[in-house]
């Protein structure tokens, strides 16, 4: 019983830190192209000074808004709140761990985009469709990709549950692995992808004919707003999250050590803000892609994972 | 797996990146700095086998291919497609993705088929034999893919760089005179080649080999 207190608290623990820590990660990318851009940026708590503003504003629905409507940014907070819970950040006893493997985190994100896409289409303007369109050619790609990444750390540790992967993957021999090498490169270029940066996506244009993630949303005003943007932001976290406990696991703490989790804590910010700056650097050094070139882009994230997989596979390394 | 077995994994691994990155390459110049970079890289793999084996006779061809396929055929390459005025030129490819599908299906297949020839072999570097191979016919894709006369050649000279990373993993490289043989074949093959650019486009007024496809005059 104890033992399940622990985990759970655990578990408590981390997600509040990812839930809360979301929107300070999407500021520091932010921030940073700023400064590499030559400008002064926002400051790194705007994104939390947005999310207070629309919340206290009044929402507005279409006349003809459904239910779907209405429910989508609930599902879609719900469903990063669960992938940030599945997801080890400070240490891998997790009480959700054993519920859903990386294969069903997968799916937790397509299950919060087909919400997305519905709730575009739902109210029937032109934009709307179009993005929930553009999202679903560049999601039918980065999905299989995604899977294929997750196959080759699969494959070296022989089990498909993140938590047991960070732990022999943090706990190891030095080991060169190129299959890894690989995979994170092809991780890489999901995660830009998909949480529509630059450059498959420009976060920050409404502009009509490049637009992918703010078509969706266009309908959207106030608390809803505030639930997809805080949404987005823990989904951005996410996955560098994952980017972190697939290829970078140093530190995390095993088991429940309670006064090791400071260090874990420090490990991680550290961790989260190179890979920001990273984050940032790219989409400076990048022009974003025509839109029917997405799919030659995400092609080269799938070929690279599958490469991996095969390095893995036949070359045992 | 010793730190040299991982080492030289980690080459062959890149070596099967840089041959898929030629592959899907369009514009020349950036080929041309791949192929260089393939010639590096296959430095490094014999200097790392040639320590870790103590075959000093690898050394020299290491030396070899630093000499000529890092540093001499590149800048011939580079010097012609200046000469030529194609250095900006950029290759209408149709179909990336579907090329490289078959690219990976060709990386299965030799797996496949040098399993067995790996498992026979004593080398520590056995096992890259398979992507030796795999990089051989992903030259090949190339070189059936590409239309115009410079990336064939460039398919071509790769051709030669897995050849010789298939005679460096097996065997422990081929004997000296057969390798500065192939090393000056390749050299002169390419100033002809070279020449051969030149009569192409007198003749075709371009480097489009389909006009090479008609082979009576009107």
């Amino acid at each position: 019983m104890a033992e399940f207190v622990e985990s759970f608290l655990s578990q408590l623990a981390q997600t509040v830190l990812v839930v809360l820590l979301a929107p300070l990660m999407l500021g520091w990318v932010n921030q940073c192209r700023a400064w590499l851009q030559n400008r002064s940026g926002p400051g790194l708590l705007q994104p939390y000074r947005v999310l207070h503003k629309l919340f206290h504003k009044d929402a507005l629905l279409a006349h003809n808004a459904s239910v779907i409507f209405r429910a989508a940014p609930y599902i879609q907070f719900g469903c990063m709140v669960l992938a940030a819970s599945i997801v080890p950040v400070l240490g891998t006893n997790l009480a959700f761990s054993p519920a859903a493997d990386v294969i069903a985190l997968v799916g937790v994100f397509a299950l919060a985009r087909v919400f997305s896409s519905l709730a575009a289409m739902d109210v029937g303007t032109a934009f709307g469709s179009l993005g929930a369109r553009r999202e679903m050619l560049v999601a039918s790609l980065s999905e299989p990709a995604l899977l294929m990444v997750f196959f080759t750390p699969l494959l070296i540790v022989q089990s498909s549950s993140l938590s047991s992967i960070v732990d022999a993957l943090a706990h190891r021999d030095f080991a060169i692995y190129p299959s890894l090498a690989f995979a994170a490169v092809a991780f890489i270029m999901v995660l830009l992808a998909e949480n529509a940066r630059i450059p498959v996506d420009n976060p920050a244009t409404h502009l009509e004919l490049t637009m992918i993630h703010e078509a969706l949303i266009l309908e959207y005003s106030a608390r809803h707003l505030a639930l997809i943007e805080w949404a987005t932001a823990v989904k951005l976290t996410v996955y560098c999250a994952i980017g972190i406990a697939l290829f970078a696991p140093w530190g995390m703490v095993e088991g429940t050590n309670w006064l090791m989790f400071p260090a874990a804590a420090g490990a991680l910010v550290i961790k989260l803000a190179l890979a920001g700056t990273g984050l940032a650097v790219l989409e400076t050094v990048s022009a974003k892609m025509r839109i029917f070139r997405a799919p030659e882009f995400l092609g080269m994230a799938f070929l690279f994972a599958v490469l991996g997989m095969l390095i893995r596979q036949l070359l045992g390394a | 797996m010793t730190l040299s077995t991982q080492l030289i994994n980690l080459m062959a691994a890149l070596l099967l990146l840089i041959a898929f990155a030629m592959l899907a390459q369009r514009r020349i110049l950036s080929l041309i700095h791949l192929f260089a970079w393939q010639g590096a890289v296959l430095t490094a793999n014999s200097v790392i086998v040639a320590y870790s084996t103590g075959q000093t006779h690898l050394y020299y061809s290491a030396l070899l291919t630093l000499a000529l396929k890092v540093i001499v055929m590149p800048l011939i390459l580079h010097r012609l497609i200046i000469r030529l005025n194609i250095k900006w030129d950029v290759e209408t490819l149709i179909n990336i993705p579907t090329t490289m599908l078959v690219g990976i299906a060709l990386v299965v297949i030799s797996f496949n088929v040098a399993l067995p020839i790996s498992q026979l072999a004593g080398t520590i570097t056995r096992s890259t034999l398979g992507i030796a191979v795999a990089i051989v016919l992903l030259s090949f894709l190339m070189m059936i893919t590409r239309r115009k006369a410079v990336p064939q050649v460039i398919g071509f000279l790769a051709m030669e760089n897995g050849l010789f990373f298939a005679a460096t993993s097996t065997t422990y490289g081929m004997p000296m005179v057969v390798e500065l043989g192939i090393a000056l074949d390749v050299l002169v093959g390419m100033l002809i080649l070279g020449i051969f650019f030149f009569q192409v486009r007198q003749a075709f007024d371009s480097l489009d080999l389909k006009h090479m496809e008609r082979l009576k005059e009107e």
